[in-house]
């Protein structure tokens, strides 16, 4: 075992934590920090389940390694709480019964978020096309499809107000 | 799901990288190719080199009528327009229907192209371009042309004590024409088979066809994909592959076709 020093900076905070070049981030966010928030489902990089937010956008943290991770700056689902966006998305994928099961929704919830920021003009074609990366197994897409375009439209409304 | 243990390494340059590499460490760039392969243990390196900290690894710089690409550029910097002009807006509509956005995120061109997955987005679009690879290796830097880079499955010119270090491409004049067309059940999925022509005023026109378990095969003169009916020179094509299941050559052949449509109808 070779394990050595990990520098991180997660939800804001600094810190560090031993662990072996071949652990992947998602291991190392819940079990060296508890932070169970990021889920695990393929662990090769198809669902999207575990996606979360390295160096300011979105990525994969069941293969990028932890290694490759010295030095980063990663937000959790956790690290989105007071997120204004976020607490958007989530009010809407109520509304919208856009999760079942909730295993998918911390992936789906920060794809969702840089849709919603990068693509403000994105249709419902767009929005499909972007969130294909993340798998439901239970809603069959059509509430998260919807939870995403209201947020979408409410922003454009509001833009359009101001 | 676990990758097999390895050394890390964080080469600081160039020489180092190489020293990295002649000691048997694997060669990673954005990792979203290498790290699932190593959480499946299809690949086991014992010591993995992370080249995303190199000088110069990442940007796109413009000299005269060339644009070089460091081959640590991600994909989704190229979505997002990092290449100017004409060759940008094309580049960038290949990008965006690689994998996912958060798989473009970390994903990098240089990686993909020495990675060589027969059906890996830029493997099936660069060799269309009059461009070249730029390798570095302990003599320094070498040029390989872009169409001869991929020399199998997961082969490449690359000598095993080189790096890719960047992609050079000729900036594309007006009215360029270019025709793009790929085969997924699913957006971001692996091609089942890509096909792209590019038409430079002036130049023959050009093609590739790939993501059919081969190396992509390059069309030099492939001014026929142009006509209004397309048919008969996408099946002498795709029949000079040899054999390939029905199914996969019905694919081919209708790639071809409606790149060498969109190429046409591009204006």
């Amino acid at each position: 075992m070779n394990r050595s020093a990990i520098s991180l900076t997660v939800n804001g905070a600094a810190t560090t934590l031993e662990a072996e070049p071949r652990t992947h981030l998602a291991d190392l966010l819940r079990g060296g920090m508890l932070l169970t928030g990021t889920h695990l489902g393929c662990e090769h990089g198809v669902c999207g389940a575990c996606t979360v937010e390295l160096d300011g956008a979105p990525a994969r943290s069941c293969i990028t390694h932890a290694g490759a991770c010295d030095g980063a700056s990663v937000r959790t689902i956790e690290g989105f709480a007071e997120d204004a966006v976020m607490a958007a998305l989530r009010a809407a994928f109520t509304a919208e019964h856009a999760l079942q099961c909730g295993y998918c929704t911390p992936g789906m919830l920060i794809t969702a978020r840089d849709v919603v920021l990068r693509l403000p003009e994105a249709d419902e074609a767009r929005v499909r096309e972007e969130m294909a990366g993340n798998l439901c197994r239970c809603t069959g897409y059509r509430g998260i499809v919807r939870a995403v375009l209201r947020v979408l439209e409410q922003r454009r409304s509001a833009a359009a107000v101001a | 799901m676990k990758p097999a243990a390895f050394t890390y390494a964080r080469p600081a340059d160039w020489p180092e990288a190489l020293a990295l590499l002649g000691g048997g460490a694997r060669a990673q760039a954005g990792g979203q190719s290498l790290g699932p392969m190593m959480n499946l243990r299809l690949a086991q390196p014992g010591a993995v080199a992370d080249l995303r900290h190199l000088p110069g690894f990442a940007g796109v710089t413009v000299t005269g009528a060339t644009c070089r690409i460091g081959a640590g550029t991600t994909h989704a910097a190229i979505e997002d327009g990092a290449v100017p002009g004409l060759l940008g807006r094309i580049l960038a509509g290949v990008a965006r229907r690689i994998a996912y956005r958060a798989v473009r995120n970390r994903g990098t061109i240089g990686g993909s192209f020495s990675h060589a997955d027969p059906a890996a987005d830029w493997v099936a679009v660069l060799p269309v371009f009059m461009g070249e690879a730029i390798a570095f290796g302990p003599a320094g830097e070498r040029r390989i042309p872009l169409d001869g880079f991929l020399r199998g499955l997961f082969e490449t010119a690359l000598a095993p004590d080189e790096l890719l270090r960047a992609i050079e491409l000729p900036l594309l004049p007006a009215g360029t024409r270019w025709g793009h067309w790929k085969f997924c059940r699913k957006p971001g999925e692996f091609s089942k088979a890509t096909a792209c022509v590019l038409a430079v005023p002036g130049a023959p026109v050009r093609a590739v066809l790939a993501a059919l378990d081969t190396p992509p095969l390059v069309i030099a003169d492939a001014g026929a994909l142009l006509l209004a009916a397309p048919e008969a020179e996408a099946a002498r094509i795709v029949a000079g592959l040899g054999p390939l299941e029905p199914w996969r050559a019905a694919l081919a052949r209708t790639a071809l076709q409606r790149a060498g449509l969109a190429a046409r109808e591009d204006a």
